[in-house]
């Protein structure tokens, strides 16, 4: 089967040049999918789900819009480290529940005072009730980087970063070969090391294809900023979980976009800046 | 000197118009979180006489602490007397529970600003195309001991060498 990842491969990539070239190229190994073909491999896929699931999923492929670029942001000051994020993100994407346990975020805790002293950070605090005293948190997910690292070692193309600089992962065309996970500085994305377990019950129907239709076993998958929903304008699942209204979201080409004015007006650092990876997740102190 | 005044009268009156629709309009807030069957105040109250002395409650509302600089004010200096459904400015001017950012904001200035750009507190839903809905500050903060409480965390993931029933 053909899968999106490689056209997106082919637009990607070195063959910029002329149509013979690339044919002569390629000798009619790959080729572009058509919209026939797209609508096809939707269809397979949602008659394939509802045989496994039970369940009618829809299966989104909404495109990128023009002039957006999406950022996000995040409140170091009101963060309490609750974990109310991890688990909504869980049930929004379609993750496997346990054996394995996939989380996209991972809230760390750190002392205060240390903040880059990320060797000490725990993510396995469980107190009776948070925040503590004397600590602080950051959930660390997918950095969405213009320069991401994961794509670049990719052998396949099989992630890619979308025009409104989303990094998705086609899972039908995933080897399962984990370099993007050795290569991403941030633990971003994390591996099915087996058949995902995930009741019938708790799936989500309203997915996208580049996000959170129900994976496989042996493919890497990471948070696409609530693919699903953004593009539809709505919230990320996390964004709207927050008790304290930490997380923010926005588009960084709209100059009065929320994103926009945290970033004019707080103080801004992003996650190992120095590794040139250009983030587009934005923590901030608004206090 | 009459026609002056006319006026004036029915420009502040277009001026006032547009810009008070233009606040709902720019703020769809969410409906405040009133105790079961209290809302509207003035079911119990309107037959109250008003009584303005600074006192402790002991027969209704007695579950409100209040913490919130108790030592400087008391229910009526936020809470309309005449009309207890609404809300009252420092300045005189009586507001809806709906508007009551305002009255927050009177005090909490850099916070109010911060919640109009959308940095502080929550919003909710589509921010474009769709309802989008922005959380009041007394949607998280309870007006009268409005300290965050702690929570209880959701729990720790399961640690690698656990997976697998190892």
């Amino acid at each position: 089967m053909m899968s999106m990842g490689a056209l997106a491969g082919l637009s990607l990539g070195s063959l910029s040049c002329t149509r013979a070239g690339m044919e002569e190229f390629l000798q009619k190994h790959f080729r572009e999918m058509s919209e026939d073909e797209k609508k096809a491999v939707i269809r397979r896929l949602e008659a394939k789900y509802l045989k496994k699931y039970g369940k009618k999923v829809r299966i989104s492929t909404q495109q990128a819009e023009a002039g957006v670029l999406w950022g996000y942001g995040l409140d170091l000051s009101r963060c309490i480290g609750c974990r109310r994020c991890v688990y909504a993100c869980v049930n929004e994407n379609n993750q496997s529940r346990v054996n394995p346990q996939l989380q996209w975020i991972r809230v760390i805790r750190l002392k205060k005072g240390s903040l880059i002293n990320l060797e000490n950070a725990e993510h396995y605090y469980n107190p009776e009730t948070v925040p503590e005293p004397g600590f602080m948190y950051m959930p660390v997910q997918c950095q969405q980087c213009e320069n991401p690292p994961c794509v670049r070692v990719c052998p396949v193309k099989a992630t890619w970063k979308e025009p409104d600089g989303i990094v998705v992962v086609d899972y039908n065309w995933c080897i399962g070969c984990r370099y993007c996970m050795a290569a991403c500085p941030y633990k971003g994305r994390v591996f099915n090391w087996a058949e995902p377990n995930l009741p019938a019950a708790e799936l989500n129907t309203e997915v996208h294809y580049l996000g959170n239709r129900p994976r496989m076993k042996n493919v890497v998958e990471k948070c696409t900023f609530c693919i699903q929903r953004v593009r539809q304008g709505r919230y990320p699942a996390c964004v709207e979980i927050c008790p304290t209204g930490t997380r923010k979201f926005g588009n960084l080409l709209d100059p009065n976009s929320e994103i926009r004015y945290l970033i004019e007006n707080k103080r801004v650092f992003r996650l190992k800046e120095d590794f040139n990876t250009d983030p587009k997740f934005y923590y901030f102190f608004s206090a | 000197m009459k026609r002056v005044l006319f006026f004036i009268s029915v420009i502040s009156i277009a001026l006032w118009l547009p810009a008070s629709a233009a606040q709902h309009d720019e703020y769809p807030v969410a409906s405040p979180p009133f105790s079961e069957g209290i809302f509207p105040c003035s079911s119990c109250h309107a037959g109250l006489e008003l009584n303005t002395k600074k006192r402790e409650l002991k027969d209704e509302h007695t579950s409100i602490r209040l913490h919130h600089a108790e030592k400087e004010r008391w229910c009526l200096d936020c809470h309309n007397g005449p009309d207890r459904d609404k809300l009252k400015l420092a300045d005189g001017e009586i507001i809806d529970f709906t508007e009551s950012y305002r009255l927050c904001g009177q005090c909490h200035g850099n916070i109010y600003r911060d919640w109009r750009a959308g940095i502080h507190g929550k919003r909710v839903g589509f921010f474009k195309g769709g309802k989008r809905t922005y959380f009041l500050c007394v949607n998280c903060h309870n007006p009268h001991d409005p300290k965050f409480k702690p929570l209880k965390p959701e729990p720790p993931p399961i640690r690698p060498e656990r997976q697998y029933g190892k």
